[in-house]
């Protein structure tokens, strides 16, 4: 026995690890949370080193801190230059997109989509990683203490960058990156709107696979988060196609992450979201069929007439298409476009080449609970873009309730030619609606 | 009689205070996981885990007590990743004995013993590792000879002055 004394320890101790292995591969039972079986071992470890961890990175932080901020502080003054000018650049940005975003939040009530907000972040710092190429994990300085829970997404001001895999203890948590082989994130190409679900190589490549050779991708297009694995929030960069594999059936796209996965220093960690409805009824609402007129050929300006009290601003469920007249009943409009009355979501021409009896600036608000007002606040009062071509036209919009059902109608007076109209009724009739054809 | 390539001169067993033998492997672990912080390729290149592990198995000559001393480095490594805790711890025990039965037959304080003796336990670990991750954890594992054999060999030499500062750590039995 004393001859294979060594080899039997060598024995036992394989044999062991093996179990111990075999154990933690198990298929987890249906229902079973396997993301907070976090190991003894492991507890053990990351206690031990990560409190190292911090003191040197917070150590390091402030020496750097020190140097950066009270002595090395050449081009500084070249750099705030720089920085005021890109300012003024992304101010003007800012306009632009402010309006995409009203007019995708309009969309998204139209169609009763679930909005997702980043409701609240929480800085983290790097504080060290696995320390092996095969395992793509960091270690960062905040815990249960600062409300971090499992699966809450990481990121960065570039990118995704993975999501919490385990809160250790009050300050520290493990946070496997996106290009981990055990990663997973619904993603969708920009462009092309395709879905797939991008993964981690043991390389450390990210991949989205099983895609149809026969779509269209091309290099540098961005990738995005699709929100479909119900961590991500739908929409935060994540990268960029970097190479294309073309196989029989599928391709396979090579991605670019977005964040300097290698390089992270400090990331936010996403602990709040929120989830709701779009409102109907804010001030963006009507404006968003506006700016897709405004986007359209334009019939030259008109000389502004006067607008006749009321004509412009149809009652509440007045269906579309229609606007009423003094005495409330519903009229034709004089020039209804091909497409009028058609929601702004599927037709986002309606009108646009009409010629306005009436600019937007002339009309008013007549806003009815429930509803949303056919005709808004001028362009300017908006802050959108003015000009020739610009006027809003003052083509009946639809009135449409997230809260009440929407219906197909024929306009009463339309004519043949004239295309069914979304009509919505109040939630709770009130005397305004009586005037409403049925 | 054993034939060993060692006069009996040179075959030394040597000890570790407490300290040392549980302070050294545990700043090579911290150490492994702090430095990609600051240099990301360290990882890909470097396990200071494995080359303490070597050392402190060359020095004992005692088996036992390397594949202990691998199994314990090799699962505090484990811990710190995100994979089934075992497959270091595995690897590096294969990896303690091994070194440990070879510092019995060798002469493993000159530089150039060491330089190959850890070059081929470099080779022989990854091996391992990836046999189990890929074998029993069902892991995708990436194979390149070239990356594999180069970061043997920086091991290795990194290993010559590593050991050479860890000599000083020594204690005759």
């Amino acid at each position: 026995m004393g001859r294979y004394r060594n080899v039997t320890i060598l024995a036992a101790a394989i044999f062991f690890q093996i179990l111990g292995l075999a154990i933690q591969i198990r298929r987890p039972a249906v229902g079973e949370d396997t993301s907070s079986n976090s190991r003894l071992i492991r507890l053990w470890a990351v206690s031990v080193v990560a409190p190292l961890e911090k003191g040197i990175v917070r150590v390091q932080t402030s020496a750097s801190g020190v140097w950066h901020n009270y002595f090395y502080l050449r081009g500084v003054r070249q750099e705030n230059r720089d920085l005021k000018d890109q300012i003024e650049q992304l101010r003007l940005e800012q306009v632009r997109l402010k309006q995409d975003a009203e007019q995708a939040h309009r969309l998204q009530a139209l169609l009763g989509f679930k909005e997702q907000f980043i409701g609240e972040t929480k800085a983290a710092q790097v504080i060290g990683s696995s320390g092996s190429e095969h395992s793509r994990l960091i270690y960062i300085d905040k815990g249960s203490d600062d409300g971090l829970k499992t699966e809450m997404p990481v990121m960065t001001p570039d990118g995704v960058v993975g999501k919490v895999l385990n809160v250790i203890d009050g300050s520290t948590s493990q946070v496997l990156l996106i290009n981990d082989q055990q990663s997973g994130v619904g993603a969708i190409i920009e462009q092309s709107r395709l879905q797939g679900v991008l993964k981690g190589r043991a390389s450390g490549e990210l991949v989205i696979d099983k895609i149809m050779a026969d779509e269209e991708v091309k290099p540098g297009d961005r990738i995005l988060t699709s929100g479909g694995d119900r961590i991500f929030p739908k929409g935060l960069p994540v990268g960029t196609v970097a190479k294309i594999a073309k196989g029989t059936d599928f391709i396979q796209l090579t991605v670019k992450p977005a964040a300097m996965l290698n390089h992270l220093e400090e990331v936010l960690i996403i602990t709040k979201r929120v989830e709701h409805e779009a409102p109907a009824t804010t001030r963006a609402s009507t404006r968003a069929a506006e700016i897709l007129a405004q986007r359209l050929p334009q019939v030259p300006d008109k000389p502004v007439t006067p607008p006749v009290p009321g004509a412009a601003t149809p009652k509440p469920g007045v269906p579309l298409g229609t606007t009423p007249n003094a005495a409330g009943k519903p009229t034709v409009p004089s020039a209804p476009s091909a497409s009028a009355g058609t929601p702004a979501a599927t037709a986002p021409n309606t009108g646009a080449a009409s010629a306005p009896s009436a600019p937007a600036a002339k009309t008013t608000n007549n806003t009815v609970p429930g509803t949303v007002p056919a005709v808004k606040k001028p362009a300017v009062e908006a802050g959108l873009p003015t000009g020739p071509g610009l006027t809003a036209s003052p083509q009946p919009k639809p009135v449409v309730s997230p809260t009440t059902p929407t219906k197909l109608a024929t306009s009463p007076a339309a004519t043949p030619s004239t295309k069914p109209a979304i009509v919505s009724k109040p939630a709770t009739p009130d005397k305004n609606s009586q005037d409403a054809p049925q | 009689m054993a034939v060993t390539y060692t006069s009996r001169e040179q075959i030394e067993v040597y000890r570790f205070s407490l300290p040392v033998a549980i302070l050294v492997p545990l700043l090579a672990v911290f150490l492994q996981a702090f430095i990609p912080h600051i240099v990301p390729a360290f990882s890909s290149y470097f396990d200071l885990p494995l080359l303490v592990t070597i050392f402190f198995a060359m020095a004992r000559r005692n088996p036992v007590t390397g594949l202990l001393t691998g199994a314990a480095i090799g699962l505090a490594q484990d811990a710190l990743g995100s994979h089934p805790i075992g497959v270091y711890g595995i690897a590096k025990t294969f990896v303690g004995f091994g070194a440990s039965s070879l510092g019995v037959k060798l002469d493993v304080e000159s530089v150039g013993t060491r330089l190959l003796v850890t070059t081929a336990f470099y080779v022989i670990h990854e091996v391992l590792y990836f046999l189990i991750a890929r074998g029993m954890v069902r892991l995708d594992m990436h194979w390149s000879w070239p990356h594999e054999l180069g970061a043997a060999v920086a091991n290795a030499v990194l290993g010559v002055f590593l050991f050479a500062l860890m000599d000083r750590l020594k204690q005759r039995a």
